[in-house]
C-alpha cells in the first residue's frame, strides 16, 4: 500500500513537470538554451577558493606518518608553491626555504573528516540555522548542502584545531536522497564558495534504514518500511535512468523536438549514473549494504562508502570486493537498534580484510580528535589478535577518507606534487596529550598553536570571553 | 609474555572466586586517588573485598594468590558520575528507556534506581573500559504542557558481573536549570527561578504541616504528595541536589539561591563555570562536567572551553567528569580525561576527577581511591590510562576478577573470519 502510494505520488510528480515542461514551452529557447541542458552547466557555484600566501617551507626532524602506510624517523617534508616538493630521511634543505623545527614532533597529513555537518548544523544549535536535513520528501536529490553551509560556524576552526584541513559536509540522513554533499577546505572564508575544494567531486547522500522509514512513516506517509526505502530508491534511478535517455536522445536529434524540462533532481541522480558524482551512503546493517550494492549493479552505479557502517565487518570480504569504504566510529554504538552491533573492532576488522577503512565523526566534538578515535579503534583491533600499524591507522583518517571522497589524486598522504596539507602535532597523533602544533592548508599556515596572528575565530565569537573555543 | 602471565591469572581467578582469599597486586605504579598519592612501586593485598593494605614496602602475606603488575599503572576503578547506565539500553527503542518521566503528577518523586536493567548490555561494555562505579542520572522529561521542574532521584550502581547493580537508590536529586529549565517553566528564566523557590518554600511549609496537608485543610500546593515527600530530604541538605546550569550568570544565580535555602548542591553541566571558578571555590560546591564541551552549542555556553576543568581546579573547585553522552559511550570519560590533562590539568587531579571526586561529591565514600578500608574496586593498565591505546587488562570490583569481555567483544570475534563453510551463527 506505501509502495503504491509511493510511485503514485512519484507518477503525480511526473505528470506535473511534464505539464510544466509544456506551459514553459513559450520561454524556453528552442532548442535548449545553455542554461537548460545539464551537461552545458554543471558547476554553477564554482569554487573561489585560493590559498593562502605561503613560503618555501621545510619542516625538518619530524616524525612524519606519510598517510601510505610509511613512518618516517627524523624526517624532512620540503614544501613549496603549496604543494609536496619532498619527503623523506634524507633531504637536504635549500638556503631559501623557511626552516621549522621539527624534532621531537611528528608529522601527518591533514586530517580528512568524511562525515561532517560543520555549517549547515552550525553552532548555535538553534533552529533558526538547523540547516541540514530537508525532510519534506523522501527524495531531495535537487538540494545541495553547500547551499545551507554557514562559514561563520565555528566548529570550522574548532576542528582545524584538531588537524582537520578538509571535510564532506552532508545533508541530513532523513531522506532516502538527502541531496548533494560538498567537499569543503578548513580555510576560513566569507563565503561557502571560497571554500570548496577545488576539482573535489560532488556526492550523493542516500540513507538506509530507520530514519527514512520513521521521518516518513511517522507522517502517515512513505517510506514507512524498509522495503518502502528499496522501492523508494529503485522508482528513483528509474526515473533518472528515462531522464537520462529523453536527454541523451534530444542531443542526438540535434535541436529537433522539445528538449526535455530540465529537473534539478534528477540531474543529481543522472550525475551518479554516468560516475561524476559519488555515492556517500548511510547504512548501518550488514544485509541492508548488500541489498544496496545489488540496487548500485542493477542501475549501474558505484556506491563510494558506506557511512557509519556499523556491521561493515560482518560484510568485510564482500565491501573489500567492491571497493566500497566504510566511514564508522570506534566509540558510537547502541542508540539506535540498528547500530546496536556496533562494534569498536570494525575499522580494524574492515581494514584487515582487505577493505578501506575510515573513521569519520558526524559530530563537531569528535571531528576535533579523529586521531585519538583512530587510536581507540587500533587499540581495539589488536586487542582481538589484529595486527595492524600505527602508520595503517593513520590512513584512516588521511589516505582512506580523501579516497572516498574522489581527491586522494589531490591530498591525503604528503606524497610529492600534492596540497600540503600538513599538520604537525606536539607528539604521537595516536596519544590522547598531542596537539596540533600548526595546521598548513596548501603550503600556508592557516593554524599556529604558538602565534595568535595564526588563530582564526569566526564572527559569531568575536567578543567571547573565552578567547575562542580553544 | 606478560600479557599471557596476567591473562593465565586472569582464569585461574575466574576459575575460583578471590574474595574468600588473599590477592596481591606486586610491582605495581600504583595512582591511590588518596593521601597516598602515587606509589612507583607497590603492593595492594585485597582480602574480603577489601583493600587490606597498599604500599611501598610491603611484605606479601604468605599464600596470597600473587599477580605481577610488572611496573603497569594501577588506579581505583572510575566512576562514571552522570550516565545513562543500565537505565537506556537503545535511546531510539523508547521502551528501553527508563531516564526520564513524562508524568503529569510525578517529577522529584521520580526514582531511576527501579530501571535498571542489570542484564544491560551496555554495562559489560563500560566495565571493560576500567568503570566500575557509576550515578545514573534522570533527565527532564517532557510532557503536553508538563510545567515541573525536578527530573528525580540518581541511582548509584556498581558494575560488577553478576550482582545487582543498585548499590545505592535514591542518592541525589536532580534538576535543570538555564534554557532547559526556562523550557520546563514556561518559557523564561524568570519563571524557573520563581517556580523553584515557590516549591522549596511549599517543601519546608509541608514539612511542619503534614497533618493538615492529610486532612485536607491546607492551600494547595503545586506539588503532588509524592514529589513533596521525596524533595523533604532536599531542602534539609540530607540529600545532594544536583543542578544542570551552564551560563556564568546563571551559576551565580544558583550558588545565591542554594545559600539561602541551605542546599547541598553539586553543579553539572558548567561550560561557563570557568568565568565565575572563584565563586563555585568559594561556595564549596563540586562541579560535574564533561572537558571536552568547547562549543557555543547554546547562548548559555558561549564561552565554553577545553581549559575550563583545569581553571576550575587551579581555584580550588572540586571537579568530577561526567561525559555527557550516556551509558554507550561511558568508557570515553579516560579520554576526555585526557584531553583535560592535554588542556593544563594536572595528571593526579584528571584521575581524581575519574575515582575519588565523584566518589565523595555523592557521599559514596566507600570507593574512589586504594586506601586500606576501602572496597577493593581496581584497574591494572596495560599502559596510561587516559591514552585510547591502552586498555584495562585486570578488573576487580569488591575484590572479584570481572570478565574480560562483552557481547560486542563476542560479536567482533564471531565475524574475525569471515568465509567459513556455516555462517557464524554457529559459532558459539
Amino acid at each position: 500500500m506505501a509502495t503504491l502510494h509511493f510511485s503514485a505520488a512519484i507518477l503525480a510528480a511526473t505528470i506535473l513537470l511534464a505539464g510544466c515542461a509544456t506551459t514553459e514551452g513559450p520561454v524556453a529557447p528552442k532548442p535548449a538554451g545553455p542554461n537548460l541542458d545539464p551537461q552545458v552547466d554543471s558547476n554553477p557555484f564554482p569554487s573561489t577558493y585560493k590559498a593562502l600566501p605561503s613560503a618555501p617551507t621545510a619542516l625538518v626532524g619530524a616524525t612524519i606518518f606519510t598517510g601510505t602506510g610509511q613512518k618516517i624517523d627524523n624526517g624532512t617534508v620540503l614544501i613549496r608553491d603549496g604543494k609536496i616538493e619532498s619527503v623523506g630521511g634524507n633531504i637536504s634543505v635549500p638556503a631559501d626555504y623557511d626552516r621549522v623545527d621539527a624534532k621531537g614532533k611528528w608529522i601527518t597529513p591533514g586530517i580528512i573528516d568524511a562525515h561532517s555537518h560543520l555549517g549547515v548544523y552550525p553552532q548555535p544549535r538553534v533552529n533558526a540555522v538547523s540547516d541540514g536535513n530537508e525532510a519534506t520528501n523522501p527524495n531531495t536529490a535537487q538540494v545541495w548542502a553547500e547551499h545551507s553551509v554557514w562559514p561563520q560556524d565555528e566548529g570550522f576552526n574548532a576542528v582545524r584545531r584538531g588537524g582537520v584541513t578538509s571535510m564532506l559536509i552532508l545533508p541530513g540522513s532523513a531522506n532516502l536522497f538527502g541531496g548533494r554533499s560538498v567537499t569543503l577546505k578548513n580555510v576560513p572564508a566569507i563565503t561557502m564558495q571560497a571554500m570548496k575544494f577545488p576539482g573535489a567531486p560532488y556526492g550523493l547522500k542516500m540513507a538506509c534504514g530507520e530514519n527514512p522509514k520513521r521521518v516518513y512513516g511517522s507522517k502517515g506517509g512513505a517510506p514507512s518500511t524498509r522495503m518502502g526505502n528499496v522501492a523508494g530508491y529503485r522508482a528513483a534511478w528509474l526515473e533518472a535512468a528515462q531522464y537520462a535517455q529523453k536527454w541523451d536522445a534530444y542531443r542526438a536529434s540535434e535541436g529537433k523536438g522539445d528538449a526535455p524540462a530540465r529537473d534539478l533532481k534528477l540531474d543529481t541522480l543522472v550525475g551518479v549514473l554516468k560516475g561524476e558524482i559519488l555515492v556517500q551512503n548511510h547504512c548501518y546493517r550488514a544485509d541492508e549494504m548488500a541489498v544496496m550494492i545489488d540496487i548500485a549493479k542493477e542501475f549501474g552505479y558505484k556506491i563510494s562508502a558506506f557511512h557509519h557502517g556499523s556491521e561493515g565487518y560482518k560484510v568485510a570480504d564482500l565491501l573489500a570486493r567492491e571497493g566500497i569504504c566504510v566511514a564508522t566510529w570506534a566509540g558510537w554504538w547502541g542508540f539506535k537498534i540498528e547500530a546496536i552491533d556496533g562494534v569498536a573492532e570494525n575499522a580494524a576488522l574492515v581494514h584487515a580484510a582487505g577493505g578501506c577503512a575510515v573513521i569519520h565523526s558526524d559530530d563537531p566534538i569528535l571531528s576535533q580528535r579523529l586521531n585519538q578515535e583512530a587510536a581507540a579503534a587500533l587499540a581495539a583491533g589488536r586487542k582481538i589478535g589484529l595486527t595492524i600499524s600505527e602508520a595503517d591507522a593513520i590512513k584512516w583518517i588521511t589516505a582512506n577518507p580523501a579516497k572516498m571522497l574522489g581527491i586522494l589524486d589531490k591530498t591525503g598522504t604528503l606524497e610529492n606534487g600534492k596540497m600540503a596539507d600538513v599538520v604537525i602535532w606536539s607528539a604521537h597523533p595516536l596519544s590522547v596529550y598531542a596537539l596540533a602544533e600548526k595546521v598548513y592548508i596548501d603550503g600556508a599556515v592557516i593554524y599556529d598553536r604558538n602565534d595568535k596572528r595564526r588563530q582564526p575565530k569566526s564572527d559569531f565569537m568575536i567578543d567571547r570571553k573565552a578567547g575562542g573555543t580553544e | 609474555m606478560q600479557r599471557l602471565i596476567i591473562a593465565a591469572i586472569a582464569v585461574i581467578l575466574l576459575a575460583a572466586p578471590v574474595a574468600a582469599g588473599t590477592t596481591a597486586i606486586t610491582n605495581a605504579h600504583i595512582y591511590t586517588s588518596a593521601k597516598a598519592g602515587e606509589i612507583a612501586s607497590g603492593t595492594i593485598v585485597i582480602r574480603n573485598g577489601k583493600i587490606a593494605d597498599v604500599g611501598a614496602n610491603l611484605r606479601v602475606p604468605a599464600g596470597a594468590t600473587i599477580i605481577d603488575a610488572r611496573g603497569r599503572i594501577v588506579t581505583p576503578g572510575l566512576y562514571a558520575a552522570g550516565t545513562n547506565l543500565g537505565a537506556v539500553e537503545i535511546e531510539l527503542v523508547s521502551q528501553t528507556n527508563d531516564n526520564a518521566t513524562s508524568s503529569q503528577s510525578l517529577s522529584a518523586a521520580f526514582d531511576i534506581s527501579y530501571g535498571i536493567d542489570p542484564d544491560s548490555i551496555v554495562i559489560p561494555v563500560a566495565r571493560l573500559g576500567g568503570i566500575t562505579r557509576a550515578l545514573v542520572t534522570p533527565v527532564s522529561g517532557d510532557g503536553d504542557g508538563r510545567e515541573l521542574l525536578f527530573a528525580g532521584q540518581a541511582a548509584i550502581i556498581s558494575l560488577a558481573a553478576g550482582a545487582s547493580p543498585v548499590v545505592k537508590p535514591r542518592a541525589a536529586m536532580l534538576l535543570e536549570l538555564g534554557e532547559s529549565g526556562a523550557a520546563h517553566a514556561g518559557g523564561a528564566r524568570g519563571t524557573a527561578i520563581t517556580s523553584l523557590r515557590a516549591d522549596l518554600d511549599d517543601v519546608r511549609w509541608y514539612a511542619s504541616h503534614r497533618r493538615s496537608y492529610d486532612n485536607g485543610s491546607m492551600r494547595e500546593l503545586r506539588l503532588s504528595r509524592q514529589d513533596l515527600e521525596a524533595l523533604m530530604p532536599v531542602v534539609r541538605g540530607r540529600m545532594t541536589l544536583i543542578i544542570s546550569v551552564h551560563r556564568a550568570a546563571d551559576i551565580r544565580e544558583v550558588l545565591q539561591l542554594a545559600k539561602q535555602y541551605r542546599l547541598q548542591i553539586v553543579l553539572t553541566g558548567v561550560e561557563e563555570g570557568w568565568m565565575v571558578a572563584h565563586d563555585i571555590a568559594k561556595a564549596r560546591v563540586p562541579v560535574m562536567l564533561n572537558p571536552t564541551a568547547n562549543l557555543p552549542g547554546s547562548f548559555e555556553m558561549r564561552a565554553a572551553t577545553l581549559n575550563n576543568a583545569a581553571r576550575l581546579d587551579a581555584a580550588g573547585v572540586t571537579v568530577a567528569f561526567a561525559n555527557g553522552d550516556g551509558g554507550h559511550r561511558a568508557r570515553e570519560g579516560r579520554y576526555n580525561a585526557g584531553n583535560a590533562v592535554a588542556h593544563g590539568l594536572p595528571y593526579t587531579k584528571a584521575l581524581a576527577a575519574l575515582t575519588s571526586n565523584p566518589a565523595s561529591m555523592f557521599g559514596d565514600r566507600n570507593v574512589g581511591s586504594i586506601e586500606r578500608g576501602k572496597q577493593a574496586d581496581i584497574v591494572i593498565w596495560s599502559g596510561d590510562p587516559l591514552e585510547p591505546l591502552s586498555e584495562a587488562q585486570t578488573i576487580f570490583i569488591a575484590g572479584e576478577s570481572q570478565p574480560m569481555t562483552s557481547r560486542a567483544d563476542e560479536l567482533a570475534k564471531r565475524y574475525k573470519t569471515l568465509n567459513n563453510p556455516y555462517p557464524p551463527a554457529y559459532k558459539n
